[in-house]
């Protein structure tokens, strides 16, 4: 079975991102790693191999640094890495991600493609679902739970509610959620045989893009730093306060 | 960012650092954050070592990762030398479990041992499905082990062992022990399954220092070996004093991990405890002792590092690991010490990691070899004159 996992690097994720004059993110110069999200949707891949033989492959786009969370995604057991990387990409917004992933995967056979369900530097989390869209495979998202059948694949998809069950043909692309797959650590011999594994780097030529395809369709104007939480309500004891706290929790959707 | 300075790595040592190196010490570090540091407080709080750990330990491939072969990982000094540190900057118990388990048992069999003898026992070691101990020290012998009164002798083709082993970690939980045994040629090493008929051992309790981690005391009551048990590839003290530089060298990395722990937490303490309306890291004194903790965690961790690029090129000499030895355990806990004081009356609890950290440097601070008797190697190697003998 030939896995795709789709991965990022971010900024350190304990640390504030830092923006640039443009108000985009500042990826080199700083600290950066495979996005903590991706590594459930590796774990995912791995067993799925384990299970049913096969590789997995990474598919990545970002700047050079970005290799750095292939080989993340390699020491963990992941078996080949490609990197898309190209100046004309900077400020690439969700769709044109998903046009140059979409490219990247189409260059080989693949049965199933798992993604985190959003990165934790941008959070647009449609970048799977776009990059379904544009390979014309089903997309399965938020998956809590995934099984890769004979010709198929079903999930448990996280609803607000408590979870649907859905199915569909592979090739197929899964996003998970945290609860899918604890991811596994990197281990000291992992890291030791990441240095031998095959890592290509791509540019937009390679795959046969043109720039003005991927050229970024929106521009962030400004940014305004969210505003500082106020003081809770207090729901006084009484009449209606029974159904105000039922609203809150309703709101809140905790109920 | 670039033009800032990290306080955890003030002189930018990280760069230092090849891109492997730096993974492998991520890798370790990600381990103590999920599975050492949650339940250390409770562990070291019960005089716990927990079996689970030191399986995670042997799947991450910690376990003889600077031998070569037999399914040990073949990584550099330097590599061994920041697992130790981020290992210690968990807790020093588990740094002293692989400590001993790859530089003073399975060491000494990688390059002492017999083919036999390391097909036998170093993939099943680095596995964790065996775990090791070192017997050298003896209730009357510590600093001097070449006084030690367990012997070894001769019968048919048999080897019969009897003594006593003092302060032996791991030793309760140990499949095999690595005795040194006085014998007619002189010192020998004996490779012991724990098992064995006449071995026993007495777990030391009411520790104040190192309790998430087992330390015994080993009897040997004639116990019988056959010929095969004894490592044939040294005699004499430097068989287990070579096993002690092995294992010192990864002492000296790893105090520097108890420390950082200790001036991070400090640190981050000064900042956030406000008294007379501002934060105490704007006293000048607290801010004497930050800097002085930071200067010489960054000068140990120099000293460290460079005692580990020479053990890669294979030129390190046992009284220059001393040298690290001494000063670092040293610093590390006076780090130690002014963090807790930092910490006021909070730095005497164990929600906070420090006087774990000090309590545990009390240990490190004698073992494998005294400041005292690093001092005087040294002196030694100055002068030319021995003071530590009669």
């Amino acid at each position: 079975m030939d896995v795709v996992v789709l991965v990022k690097y971010v900024p350190d994720p304990t640390g504030t991102p830092k923006l640039g004059e443009d108000f985009l993110v500042v990826r080199e110069g700083t600290d950066g790693t495979l996005d903590p999200g991706d590594e459930y949707a590796v774990e995912a891949g791995l067993r799925t191999v384990e299970a049913h033989g096969g590789e997995v492959t990474l598919v990545s786009m970002g700047p050079e640094v970005a290799m750095s969370a292939i080989r993340k995604g390699l020491s963990m057991g992941a078996h080949r890495g490609v990197l898309v990387t190209d100046p004309a990409l900077r400020g690439a917004d969700a769709l044109a991600t998903a046009r140059v992933l979409a490219a990247a995967v189409s260059r080989r056979p693949f049965d199933v493609i798992f993604t985190g369900s959003e990165s934790t530097d941008g959070y647009t989390g449609t970048v799977p679902m776009a990059v379904a869209g544009l390979l014309g495979i089903p997309a399965l998202t938020f998956a809590r739970k995934v099984e890769v059948g004979e010709g198929a694949v079903r999930i448990e998809r996280q609803t607000d509610l408590g979870y649907d069950v859905i199915e569909a043909p592979i090739p197929a692309l899964v996003s998970v959620t945290a609860s899918a797959a604890e991811p596994r650590y990197a281990t000291l011999k992992g890291i030791m045989a990441a240095k031998s594994k095959p890592v290509e780097q791509l540019s937009l030529a390679d795959l046969g893009l043109d720039p003005a395809t991927v050229a970024p369709t929106q521009r962030v104007l400004g940014i305004t730093p969210a505003p500082s939480k106020g003081a809770g309500e207090i729901v006084q004891d009484g009449d209606g306060a029974v159904a105000r706290i039922v609203d809150l929790l309703v709101e809140a959707k905790v109920i | 960012m670039g033009a800032e300075i990290d306080p955890l790595d003030f002189l930018e040592i990280d760069r230092l650092l090849t891109e492997e190196e730096r993974e492998i010490r991520d890798a370790v570090r990600a381990f103590v954050e999920g599975e050492i540091l949650p339940g250390i407080e409770g562990w070291f709080e019960s005089a716990t070592f927990p079996r689970e750990v030191a399986k995670g330990l042997a799947d991450l491939g910690l376990l003889g990762m600077h031998l070569e072969g037999y399914g040990c990982l073949g990584a550099n000094a330097v590599s061994y030398g920041l697992a130790c540190l981020e290992l210690e900057a968990g807790d020093s118990g588990f740094r002293s479990f692989v400590s001993v388990q790859g530089s003073l048992c399975m060491f000494p069999i990688r390059r002492y041992g017999s083919d036999e003898q390391k097909e036998r026992w170093l993939p099943a070691m680095a596995r964790g499905e065996v775990i090791g101990c070192f017997g050298l020290t003896e209730p009357d012998a510590g600093s001097d082990p070449a006084s030690m009164r367990t012997h070894a002798r001769r019968d048919g083709s048999d080897w019969v062992i009897s003594g006593t082993k003092m302060w032996i970690t791991n030793g309760g939980i140990a499949d095999l022990a690595v005795v040194w045994a006085k014998t007619d040629e002189g010192v020998r090493g004996f490779l012991v399954p724990t098992d064995s008929p006449g071995f026993s051992t007495h777990d030391i309790h009411r520790k104040l220092s190192l309790r998430a981690s087992v330390t015994s005391e080993l009897v040997l009551d004639e116990v019988r070996l056959p010929g095969d048990a004894v490592l044939p590839g040294v005699v004499g003290m430097k068989g287990p004093l070579s096993c002690l530089t092995e294992a010192r060298y990864g002492i000296v990395w790893g105090a520097m991990g108890a420390a950082r722990s200790c001036f991070e937490t400090a640190l981050n303490y000064a900042k956030e405890r406000v008294q007379w309306g501002r934060p105490i890291a704007g006293f000048q004194l607290t801010q004497r002792k930050l800097a002085d903790m930071a200067v010489e965690l960054n000068k140990g961790m120099l000293l460290a590092l460079h005692l580990g690029r020479m053990k890669d090129e294979g030129r390190l000499k046992p009284q220059q690991v001393s040298m690290g030895k001494l000063n670092n355990v040293r610093v590390a806990l006076e780090i130690a010490r002014e963090a807790r004081a930092i910490l006021g009356a909070n730095g005497i609890t164990l929600e906070y990691p420090v006087i774990r950290h000090m309590n545990n440097l009390e240990s490190v601070y004698t073992y494998e070899g005294t400041n005292e008797i690093h001092t005087l190697i040294l002196g030694e190697a100055l002068t030319g004159l021995r003071a530590y003998d009669r």
